[in-house]
């Protein structure tokens, strides 16, 4: 087990499967037909993310460098906490950009969700994280990975 | 975050519970970003990136109506994206009950919330709001809350203004509540270059693949590009205004970039020069393999990698006036030289509503009409959204269309060369 500390964007906890993005998460690209279409486990349609493509998403510790991408991108994310299809939370190594913290924000202002949401992990949080791990997040900004 | 007496009181709810959680909203935003302060948005219009009634933005719709039911209607006007649909545009009868039965089925509904919350006028959908036909065009230094990647890319980089790559809903926030949180892109220092982009390459590089190379390697920092004034020069004319469009698009949606410098050509670059440029700036090297690296490693996702195209799109971001007036001239040279008289893919051009109508106005449009291109005002993502016009064989020159959907990317070169021959082969 390794931790590591965050800063909190969005606060709460929880306890998930790791999913890992080595590359910017393209919201957009990743969420638009799963939602589109009520996917079952809303699997990733970002054919050019050879981490996650076809990988279900719902429910998972979404760890990623930052998202890219359009600018629907945080309507998409706050859209997909709102009808709770959600991932468990948000884990970023890098600092957040701005499309993913507006969704995590009005997520937290708009809705009743909770998508805990971490950024600044650092490399060596997704270095060592890898898909299927368990990762533990704490209120104050630590994750557990085991 | 420091704010004004007025600022706070509106976040403490002194003009309504809905009004508070959009400064709530906005304030969290800004503090997440290190913001100290809110400033004022300065640009006369505002522009939202959503532009369509989907069933499954219905939780984003509802916050336009809790918008609307509150009053908060006197904000500033804006535009807004294109429209998902256009009769003109091929599709079978299956495709247009997904269209209009599954997919766009709130789209009354959305256009009805724009018009409450201050659309410009009934043509004002356009990705390329910032052309003078469109009319809403930032000038320098203006501060905006706008969405929609490629026209914050193209207004902090053409045309000098500020803006953040603000998402969906927010930049109305900003409209509506009148300021924006003060980072980023918004300040002297976060309009720096993180990268230097060194162009050695023998030909034009074809706009759209410069700008996806360049996206995927910096994500969402600044770059400043050198190399590009043998082929640009150093006034931002009509052509020029075109590439760095198509570019900036590119760099948008297959990074995340806000804003590039282009040396002795936009306005900072030309203002300050390498001043601009961070020190330990990384450095990119492009030449003509890297292009050819990056174009070939586009993944394919026909089910029939050779299959016949069935369907051409150009135009995302909408295309100028020049570039429907070029292309035109294009088509019609090949299609002599080929002895055709029509393009041999079904096509479809995409323009901004205004730049359709000076078009029309032009004997051109008639030239165009005989080869069987279609001009439509639609947004082409919003098309393939279908998934059963995903299932078709789309060509596109467009790497922002092809990084969201099936479609196959080509240069705009072989994408002239497919639609005009014969036999129309990928």
């Amino acid at each position: 087990m390794k931790e590591f500390k965050g800063r909190v964007i969005v606060p709460g906890t929880c306890s998930a499967e790791a999913l890992v993005s080595h590359n910017g998460f393209n919201t957009l690209a990743s969420f638009q037909m799963a939602i589109m279409f009520n996917k079952k486990g809303v699997p990733c349609g970002d054919q050019n993310n050879p981490d996650l493509y076809n990988q279900k998403m719902q429910g998972k510790a979404l760890c990623l460098p930052i998202t890219i991408g359009s600018t629907t991108g945080g309507m998409i994310l706050y859209t997909v906490l709102a009808v709770g299809k959600a991932p468990a939370c948000m884990l970023f190594s890098e600092s957040i950009d701005s499309l993913a913290a507006s969704g995590a924000i009005m997520g937290d202002v708009w809705t009743d969700s909770s998508m805990p949401v971490i950024d600044r992990l650092g490399q060596e949080f997704l270095d060592y994280v890898k898909t299927g791990m368990t990762v533990t997040v704490k209120d104050d900004g630590v994750v557990e990975v085991e | 975050m420091i704010l004004t007496p007025e600022q706070q009181a509106m976040l403490d709810g002194s003009k309504g519970e809905v009004m508070a959680k959009i400064v709530k909203t906005l304030v969290m935003y800004g503090d997440t970003f290190g913001a100290e302060r809110m400033i004022p948005v300065t640009s006369k219009y505002g522009h939202t990136v959503i532009s369509y009634g989907l069933k499954v933005l219905d939780p984003v719709l509802d916050v336009f109506d809790e918008i609307i039911d509150a009053g908060l209607t006197d904000g500033q006007k804006f535009t807004a994206d294109p429209r998902p649909l256009d009769k003109n545009v091929p599709s079978n009868l299956l495709e247009d009950l997904v269209f209009k039965k599954i997919m766009y089925t709130d789209q009354a509904r959305y256009e009805a919330q724009m018009e409450k919350l201050g659309i410009l006028n009934d043509n004002a959908y356009s990705c390329t709001c910032y052309l003078d036909q469109v009319g809403n065009k930032p000038g320098k230094g203006e501060i905006l809350s706008w969405a929609e990647s490629s026209a914050v890319v193209y207004a902090n980089s053409v045309l000098g203004a500020r803006c953040n790559r603000n998402s969906g809903i927010l930049e109305l926030f900003g409209s509506i509540a009148g300021f924006v949180p003060e980072f980023g892109f918004l300040t002297d220092e976060g309009r720096k270059a993180d990268w230097v982009i060194e162009v050695k390459c023998e030909k034009k590089p074809e706009a759209q693949l410069l700008g996806s190379a360049i996206g995927m390697k910096v994500l969402e920092d600044v770059p400043y590009v050198k190399g590009l004034d043998k082929w640009l020069g150093n006034e931002l004319n009509d052509d020029a205004c075109a590439y760095l469009k198509d570019f900036g698009a590119a760099t948008a949606s297959n990074g995340a970039v806000g804003l590039y410098h282009i040396d002795g050509l936009t306005p900072e670059a030309k203002e300050l020069g390498e001043t601009l440029i961070r020190d330990g700036a990384q450095v990119y090297v492009i030449d003509d393999a890297e292009l050819e690296r990056v174009k070939a490693n586009y993944p394919v996702i026909w089910a029939d990698k050779e299959a016949r195209p069935e369907l051409c799109f150009v135009g995302c971001p909408h295309l100028t006036l020049k570039q429907l007036c070029d292309w035109t001239d294009a088509i019609d040279r090949k299609l002599e030289e080929n002895k055709l008289k029509k393009v041999s893919v079904p096509t479809v051009f995409t323009a901004s509503p205004a730049v359709i109508a000076e078009f029309n106005k032009t004997d051109k449009a008639n030239i165009l009409k005989r080869s069987g291109v279609i001009v439509s005002y639609i947004c082409a993502l919003m098309y393939m959204n279908n998934p059963l016009c995903k299932k078709k064989a789309v060509i596109t020159c467009s790497n922002k269309l092809r990084t969201y959907t099936s479609a196959r990317y080509y240069t705009e070169g072989e994408i002239l060369n497919i639609i005009t021959s014969k036999e129309a082969k990928a």
